[in-house]
């Protein structure tokens, strides 16, 4: 560990708000990126499911 | 593909939707796990553990996000074009998703890249942006993602799209060596290539190597992200074709 206290991590000598900005940028951008697709699907599935459906009922 | 026997076999399995559907349902599992333990590790040692830099003090961590995503930018760009030259040359449906899959993920990479590197250069250059060429060659990266992700949305035809979004990545990837090289045919800024393969790092240990787990890192979680969107939009056009149906059914 390279901090003695939690306010010495937090603050990191005065770099506090640069690092932190920017693995606040990076992370929400991974976590975006893995849980737009997982939204996407359901609702494509959901789409697809209800076509499906329907194109059973007419026939 | 009956007589044409000079490509392997695997080739045209990638070929086939509904088996890159199947394979890629396995593989997903372990890439997200791998991903999810690497990014915390490397999160973790890049945070509390590696040493600050002696020059930089504590900001240098931030390179732990931006070296890794101005490394995944670049990578995800190069196989969006060579998919999007397969698609060209083979006419292989499955290239051509796999290109439009990976445009939305490297643009918001390139965008990390781009913003923790302006957060980075406030306190070490004292400056947000400076018109670098390792800067500018950036973000043409990024405008050129965004073209390609506009071609998809403006035309209806899909292997229209497909084939006027695979020429111009293809002409953009002209811009990767002009990034690479930028810092070294242009004075800059920006300081030259962290990793190389030729030569050792001129970090020590205990600073690498984080360094090298987040970028592997970077790579798992690119893959599961690239494997659940070419997975969509493999159910969305292929929803005419009888197993697809069958899995909605079953769902």
């Amino acid at each position: 560990m390279q901090f003695e206290t939690m306010s010495e991590f937090i603050t990191m000598d005065g770099h506090g708000l640069y690092v932190w900005l920017s693995y606040g940028i990076g992370v929400s951008i991974i976590i975006g990126n893995l849980v737009l697709p997982l939204f996407k699907r359901k609702e494509l599935m959901q789409s697809l499911a209800r076509r499906l459906r329907r194109e059973n009922n007419t026939q | 593909m009956a007589g044409s026997s000079w490509l392997p076999r695997w080739f045209y399995q990638l070929a086939s939707p509904r088996w890159c559907y199947d394979i890629t349902g396995k593989l997903l599992p372990g890439f997200l796990i791998a991903a999810i333990l690497l990014l915390i590790a490397g999160v973790v040692w890049a945070l509390a553990f590696a040493p600050p830099d002696y020059q930089q003090g504590n900001s240098f961590r931030i390179m732990y996000l931006h070296v890794p995503s101005a490394i995944l930018a670049q990578s995800c760009y190069m196989l969006m074009a060579v998919a999007g030259a397969v698609g060209l040359i083979w006419k292989i449906k499955v290239a051509d998703m796999v290109a439009y899959a990976c445009a939305p993920i490297g643009a918001s990479i390139a965008v990390m890249a781009l913003a923790t590197g302006a957060i980075w250069g406030k306190p070490t250059w004292g400056s947000w942006w400076v018109w670098d060429a390792r800067l500018t060659s950036m973000l043409i990266l990024l405008f050129l993602y965004m073209g390609v992700m506009a071609l998809y949305a403006a035309m209806e035809n899909e292997s229209m799209a497909a084939k006027a979004a695979s020429v111009l990545s293809l002409v953009g990837l002209v811009n990767i060596p002009i990034i690479k090289y930028s810092v070294e045919w242009w004075n800059t800024l920006h300081q030259p290539a962290t990793f190389t393969l030729t030569e050792k790092p001129s970090m020590p240990v205990e600073m690498w190597l984080p360094l090298l787990v987040m970028v592997v890192g970077f790579y798992c979680f690119f893959s599961v992200s690239l494997m659940l969107r070419l997975r969509n939009e493999i159910i969305r056009r292929e929803r005419r074709s009888g197993w697809v149906r069958e899995l909605i059914a079953s769902k």
